[in-house]
């Protein structure tokens, strides 16, 4: 047993590395994945890791095939996860749609990176409305939770497991090349399964049993209807019951700061600069960008002067805020598509939001 | 009960496969997936496999056919059988895994998946119905479209300027290092069915002995989008169809590689 494995010490490892020692903790035994930047550490890391603990690692001819080999295994029963960024995010899309309507559990992480079509490398957070909107055909949901430190690529991927099988859907891990390329240190938390291991629905052979048919596809009558109300019935609940957000410096904050990942990250160090100035600024960090945490949103912007969205994109959650409250009036926007934004260029906006509603900056000694 | 008759008939010598449902089916009259089933059912018997295989069912008129054969089965995404087949294998050596495919599924959407399964050698069984149209759409061209058959979507022929030439499958994945057995067959005559059951069994044997991957290739029909009567698409199958698709066993292997 690895050191990471016995969670007793602390570990330095890149985010994405900390993705993989997480899924192996959670019992993840199955990973398959096609090379692209800048995600490649993690099936690099699968290859040399799973073999040897009896676990199963194969390099697919493209991320359309990949995301069918999950299926399969997902099917048979198995905590199953692939990785990938943009563009084979987009190729994995019809298999998502398929994995929702069949309700199979997985987990799919996405180191995005920016632009449309092959884009860059360079960090962003354009896939935002790919990942939380349904990128797939039908109208479907996927949890998709948004790692901000080494600690949580570990964490929310073992929680990412759990989620997938509890509603027997496919989860999705939403990082960017900052998170996943960064080395930090984390404590590798002991896995505690909030799930049940067993399967009732899994393809395994009929012995003993009648057979079981794993599908999505319903012709008579209104089983489609039938089919599709019970989907959304499976993302009201998780609206309801698994919203994760992060309240940081929230204490009298005039000025809220929401932003996710790398951008929240950033925000972080910011906001320490600008409390420190004496401007009541803080940050509500989606941890799921679905579901949002819309009610915490709305609730701040009720009470703070002005609320700053952050993202590593032109505004794709700045909707999802401007959806969960009425004070439109209070929301701002700070965005780059294919760039880290600076603590600086941060801190310049909270002051100039501080001078708009007429907080006077103190400055400290 | 008659005992003179219990003479005359002393033991059952026809009945329906034990893995084969017993329902009506919503397959045309004169389409060939019935026998293609019943062959697929008889064979799951034949080596007791009804309790550890899980099938794969195409997007197609087959999509169904999980309500006739009486297994464990997924759903695949149009042509990505082969990629659902893979998954279920790798997650249970153990079990017995087949695909099930349509000329479109197989031979054009899926045609990166059919080829790469076979070459990673994937221990799994394709069946693969060949009746040169999509029939579940209403009998657009595929890929195996003879040429100068007319279409829903060349409707003045295929033409190989335009639309290139049918593609021969069997030949095709025969020349793939990893396929351990390809084969051809028809199922227009009674001596063509036996033939097909053997090459079936083959296929089954070597999955059941991990010799690698096996596909057999049936020349169907499809009377309806062929707009021809069942009778006539026999003749079609045993002329002009099996005369640019030659029937026979393109591949064998006696043992695995790599033992």
């Amino acid at each position: 047993m690895t050191r990471a494995a016995s969670g007793t010490s602390r570990e330095l490892m890149k985010g994405n590395e900390a993705i993989c020692v997480g899924a192996i903790a959670a019992g993840c035994r199955f990973y398959y994945g096609y090379p692209i930047t800048p995600q490649n550490d993690i099936p690099e890391y699968m290859a040399a890791h799973l073999p040897p603990i009896g676990g199963m690692f194969l390099q697919a001819e493209s991320e359309v095939a990949t995301i069918n080999f999950l299926l399969g295994t997902s099917a048979a029963g198995k905590r199953v996860m692939t990785s990938s960024s943009g563009p084979g995010i987009s190729l994995m899309q019809e298999g998502l749609s398929y994995m929702a309507g069949h309700e199979l559990p997985a987990v799919i992480v996405n180191i995005s990176r920016s632009g449309p079509g092959l884009g860059g490398i360079a960090p962003s957070q354009g896939d935002y409305f790919q990942a939380v909107k349904g990128g797939g055909h039908g109208g479907y949901r996927m949890p998709v939770l948004a790692p901000h430190s080494v600690q949580e690529m570990y964490s929310l991927t073992m929680r990412a497991f759990d989620l997938s099988d509890k509603y027997r859907n496919p989860a999705m891990i939403l990082g960017d090349a900052v998170i996943g390329q960064m080395k930090e240190p984390f404590v590798p938390t002991p896995y505690l399964p909030t799930v049940s291991a067993e399967k009732p629905w899994a393809l395994t052979g009929c012995a003993g049993r009648e057979r079981r048919i794993v599908k999505s596809l319903y012709l008579k009558d209104d089983e489609i209807e039938v089919h599709n109300w019970k989907l959304h019935r499976k993302y009201t609940t998780m609206q309801e019951e698994e919203v994760l957000c992060e309240s940081y410096c929230m204490d009298g904050a005039r000025v809220v700061i929401v932003s996710f990942g790398t951008a929240a990250r950033i925000s972080k160090t910011a906001i320490q600069v600008a409390r420190g100035e004496g401007i009541p600024v803080g940050m509500l960090r989606p941890v799921t960008l679905f579901p949002f945490p819309s009610r915490e949103v709305n609730e701040a912007a009720g009470v703070a002067d002005a609320i700053l969205v952050i993202e590593m994109n032109t505004g794709q959650m700045l909707e999802d805020v401007r959806m969960s409250t009425r004070h439109h009036d209070k929301i701002r926007f700070l965005g780059k598509p294919c760039a880290i934004p600076t603590p600086e260029e941060i801190l310049q906006e909270i002051r100039r939001l501080a001078g708009e509603i007429g907080v006077q900056p103190v400055r400290m000694r | 009960m008659n005992d003179k008759g219990k003479e005359t008939f002393p033991r059952e010598v026809f009945s329906r496969p034990r893995s084969l449902v017993d329902v009506r089916t919503h397959y045309c009259p004169g389409c060939h997936h019935g026998i293609a089933h019943r062959i697929l059912a008889e064979t799951i018997d034949r080596f007791d496999l009804r309790e550890k295989t899980v099938g794969v069912a195409p997007v197609g008129c087959a999509v169904l056919m999980y309500d006739y054969i009486d297994v464990d089965f997924a759903e695949a995404p149009h042509g990505r059988a082969p990629a659902v087949a893979t998954g279920v294998k790798r997650a249970h050596p153990d079990r017995f895994v087949f695909t099930y495919q349509g000329d479109g599924d197989l031979a054009a959407i899926g045609t990166s998946e059919i080829i790469h399964a076979a070459n990673r050698g994937e221990n799994i069984t394709v069946l693969f119905i060949n009746n040169t149209t999509y029939g579940m759409t209403g009998g657009q061209m595929a890929p195996t479209t003879m040429l100068g058959q007319k279409t829903a979507t060349s409707p003045y022929g295929r033409e190989f300027r335009n639309d290139g030439y049918p593609i021969r499958v069997a030949e095709l994945l025969a020349t793939i290092e990893g396929t351990a057995y390809s084969a051809r067959v028809a199922t227009s005559t009674p001596a063509q069915i036996r033939k097909a059951k053997e090459a079936v069994r083959k296929a089954f044997d070597m999955q059941i002995r991990e010799v690698g991957f096996s596909i057999v290739e049936f020349l169907s029909t499809c009377p309806t989008n062929w707009g021809m009567k069942p009778l006539d698409a026999q003749k079609r199958v045993l002329g002009e169809i099996s005369g640019y698709f030659p029937l026979g066993v393109y591949k064998e292997r006696i043992q695995a590689d790599f033992v």
